[in-house]
């Protein structure tokens, strides 16, 4: 016979004036290949049409999913309930603001980073329609895509140390941002300009290096030698505006 | 309630509306773009393929033109497409890809020197040469001519989602995402923009503009088993129609891809085939290459899908739990190759199915996936039956596709369309100003906050919104599914206008306060019924097949009678079936309708008129 199993998930509306965060709990037959994302749709259309998550393209592609999955943050689809104990623990990521059960806030966190990092190509050359393209090594554009891969799920942001204890850290997902436009060669922007991005606590020097960001992100991007790259590349930086002084 | 004011109102940030909102804020008007999920996570990141444009920079892609990607498309269309819609499509995106280039798109560039593909399960060289070092590469796609399709690894959409996005975080345009728009302004006449709903709070918002763009995407999730991201459901497309005043085009062509996979729906891209994956079937023996001697697994979709089923009905399918499937085989292709240029698809085999597809084969089925029909404008993007509203993207029926769209085209069509598109937009606005008339904003945002009430106290009614989604999904995916047929058709219509009736007495199961889920869903339902009503009657009055839309009890493909297009009303909001009527598919004719190459089938010729 198939497991029961039990999902205890946190439950809040801010909107409700008569709820109060609470631990609910509940209970549904396992089938074959069942996935977080087939359990919670299956618990919101027969159990509680209230209950609020996030799903999207339910492929591991988008990050939309992202939540705590018995203490660890990962993305629900592709989290299947044969991998779990019998009893389930869902809650929402932290740092992000709540919206209402399992379901953040990652879009406000995730358009102010891009503005803080300028998260954009930064170049002086106009698009001209008539001429061909600029030439670009393959490894390049391979090196890049594999920094662009990031899903802004927020797991990393979820499971950093510094980014729980100060709001203002930057967090690894900002940091690959800003280490993909330092590998990109149409990006003009020099270290000195990115030093005054990043080049402090909220940025590359914040990172007390606990690897967590590394060790549950969803796509497996190598997000501490980002980390060590951009820490070398500041860090020499400092020394050289030390000297200029 | 809170009231924003724009210049530019643009409903959803996929590639379409955010290529859009670039135009326009780089013209230096004011855009908003809406968006239900953060606008990275649009549906358009799930595009994992890739971007047709003739730029022939790959040695397999040499003497490819404009000209041949404008016959590629028409013929894939199956002649259903608007030709002088296509040749723009197939001119600007050349120049498209080079412009995403220069705002970071890392496109895979060619690199010189000999290397190996698959071609039907079959090893192949070729020698890229050297001057074309560096320039933008492309792969091989279903039911072209040339290597055409540009691609960044296996996450093209995602890739080129986050370079428009940061485009658009560099230009100032406002994304408000976890915002759903739920009803138009609009006095049968002109639009004023919409009436949105917070999904944070709950709270409506009356957005205000001189012109409104519905760039939603695709109505997939109408259908119980699509490869479609679930916020695919409808909900824009159901909004417009709910006008009265605007057409939907060609409801009734929806595309199936060849490899959803079972049971959870994901796609596998159709690389796999392109880089030379091969389909078999129970006894492990390949089949396309009977039916399809010359294109096999890489004919157009609506082909591949038809033949899947076609042999998973002689008998030859695979039983499982979820029913028949077959087999996608990409085993010789390599760990290099499967891990490298189609990781994502490995990623979905490990991940999703717990099949390692180095060694194991991976069970597919045609499975919903695109919608050619949708808003019906012209080719400059404007809607039929309201001034200032614009469409764009796959919700939009611009119609380039016709009645099949090829692998490729639809990722390249949300930038190219958003680029022609948006400079349309920005030209109309020039000089256009409209008096807002504030009587019609507070009618409408009552009208929303009435319909509110109404699911929220259950005076309509206490049907389950979930339970009506899922049988109107059930009747869609029963009776107007890969080959359909009037008995089957007749049934599907008869059975959606009951759901349609218990569509209309919804009511919440819960308080429906804040961001709720079910409030969402309940708001929508209708406008998705009726969706699949024009499905299913435009279905049932094309005795023809073309493209996508095959009839078994009609197998030819008519163009005496039905070289047309199928425009959709809902007239009286009241009504239980569409009001159809038809137009030219086209109206220049730069090819005439001829054979198509692939998916053999008679064809009864437009000259043939006198016999009618």
């Amino acid at each position: 016979m198939a497991r029961m199993l039990k999902f205890n998930i946190f439950r809040y509306n801010p909107q409700d004036p008569a709820s109060v965060p609470h631990m609910e709990s509940f209970v549904l037959e396992e089938s074959t290949s069942m996935t977080l994302f087939i359990a919670l749709n299956r618990l919101r259309e027969e159990q509680d049409p209230s209950l609020q998550f996030e799903f999207c393209c339910r492929a591991g592609i988008c990050g939309a999913c992202a939540m705590v999955i018995n203490g660890r943050p990962g993305l629900a689809c592709h989290t299947k309930t044969k991998d779990l104990p019998g009893e389930i623990n869902l809650m929402p990521l932290p740092v992000f603001k709540l919206v209402g059960d399992l379901t953040v806030d990652t879009g406000t966190w995730f358009r102010s980073m891009y503005d803080k990092v300028e998260s954009w190509v930064h170049t002086s050359k106009e698009f001209d329609p008539q001429s061909v393209e600029e030439p670009m090594d393959n490894t390049d554009a391979e090196a890049i895509y594999e920094l662009d891969r990031c899903i802004e799920c927020g797991c990393c942001v979820a499971a950093c140390g510094t980014a729980r204890l100060r709001d203002d850290f930057l967090g690894a997902v900002s940091l690959n941002r800003v280490a993909r436009f330092v590998i990109d060669p149409r990006d003009e922007r020099k270290d000195k300009d990115y030093f005054e991005i990043i080049g402090n606590d909220e940025g590359i020097f914040g990172c007390m290096g606990l690897l967590a960001c590394e060790d549950i992100c969803p796509k497996r991007l190598p997000l501490m030698n980002q980390l060590g790259f951009l820490r070398r590349k500041m860090g020499i930086t400092a020394i050289k505006q030390i000297f200029k002084k | 309630m809170q009231t924003v004011y724009k210049d530019v109102l643009i409903i959803g940030a996929g590639l379409a509306g955010e290529r859009v909102a670039v135009e326009a804020a780089g013209a230096g008007l004011s855009a908003v773009c809406l968006s239900i999920v953060p606008a990275r996570r649009s549906h358009s990141s799930a595009a994992q393929g890739g971007m047709q444009a003739s730029l022939g920079n790959s040695v397999m892609g040499e003497g490819d033109s404009t000209d041949v990607h404008f016959a590629d498309t028409v013929k894939g269309s199956d002649w259903g497409c608007d030709q002088e819609v296509a040749r723009l499509f197939a001119n600007a995106a050349p120049i498209e890809m080079r412009r995403l280039c220069q705002w970071g798109v890392p496109w895979n560039r060619v690199v010189p020197g000999k290397s190996t593909y698959f071609k039907g399960g079959q090893k192949f060289e070729k020698v890229e040469k050297e001057e074309k070092r560096g320039l933008i590469t492309a792969r091989n796609f279903g039911g072209t001519a040339k290597w055409r399709t540009c691609y960044v690894s296996d996450g093209t959409g995602h890739s080129v989602l986050y370079t428009m996005d940061n485009r658009c975080a560099q230009l100032g345009v406002e994304v408000h995402d976890k915002t759903e728009a739920i009803a138009l302004i609009h006095d049968g006449e002109t639009c004023f923009g919409a009436i949105a709903r917070s999904l944070r709070t709950g709270e409506l918002i009356a957005y205000i503009s001189r012109a409104t763009l519905v760039a939603a995407g695709g109505f997939g999730r109408i259908y119980k088993a699509s490869t479609n991201a679930v916020i695919c459901d409808g909900g824009a497309q159901g909004m417009v129609l709910d006008t009265g005043a605007v057409p939907l085009g060609n409801m009734e062509a929806v595309q199936f891809h060849p490899t959803g996979i079972v049971p959870t729906d994901i796609l596998v891209t159709e690389g796999c085939r392109g880089d030379g994956g091969t389909l078999l079937d129970v006894n492990e023996e390949r089949f396309m290459n009977i039916y399809e001697p010359d294109k096999a697994e890489l004919a157009s979709r609506d082909v591949v899908s038809r033949w899947m089923t076609y042999h998973m009905r002689q008998g030859k399918g695979v039983k499982s739990d979820y029913g028949d499937h077959l087999w996608l085989d990409i085993r010789h292709l390599g760990e290099a190759h499967i891990t490298g240029k189609l990781r994502e698809v490995y990623e979905i085999c490990t991940s999703f199915l717990g099949i390692d597809p180095i060694h194991q084969l991976i069970p597919v089925r045609p499975t919903q996936h695109y919608s050619m029909g949708g808003i019906r404008t012209d080719k400059d993007g404007s809607a039929y039956g309201l001034k200032g509203l614009f469409s764009a993207g796959e919700s939009s029926c611009w119609d380039m596709h016709g009645f099949n769209r090829l692998g490729g085209n639809s990722l390249a069509e949300t930038c190219v369309a958003g680029g022609i598109v948006g400079k349309k937009l920005v030209e109309f606005l020039k000089g256009y100003e409209t008096a807002i008339p504030t009587a019609i904003i507070s009618d409408a945002a009552k009208k929303q906050e009435q319909r509110i009430k109404d699911l929220m106290s259950g005076v309509k009614g206490h049907e389950n919104v979930y339970k009506v989604r899922a049988a109107m999904q059930n009747a869609l995916d029963k009776g107007a599914h890969v080959f359909r047929n009037e008995e089957g058709l007749t049934e599907c219509v008869t059975s959606l206008q009951e759901i349609l009736y218990r569509a209309r007495r919804v009511g919440l199961k819960t308080n429906g306060l804040g961001a709720s889920p079910e409030l969402a869903a309940a708001l929508k339902i209708e406008g998705q019924v009726k969706l699949a009503l024009c499905v299913a009657y435009g279905a049932l009055q094309r005795t023809e097949s073309r493209g996508s839309h095959n009839r078994e009890d009609y197998p030819a493909r008519n163009d005496r009678d039905w070289l047309t297009r199928t425009l959709a009303y809902w007239k009286n909001p009241s009504d239980d079936l569409p009001s159809l009527e038809y137009e030219p598919a086209s109206t220049v004719f730069e090819i005439p309708p001829g054979d198509r190459g692939y998916g053999k089938m008679q064809i009864i010729s437009a000259d043939s008129k006198e016999d009618k």
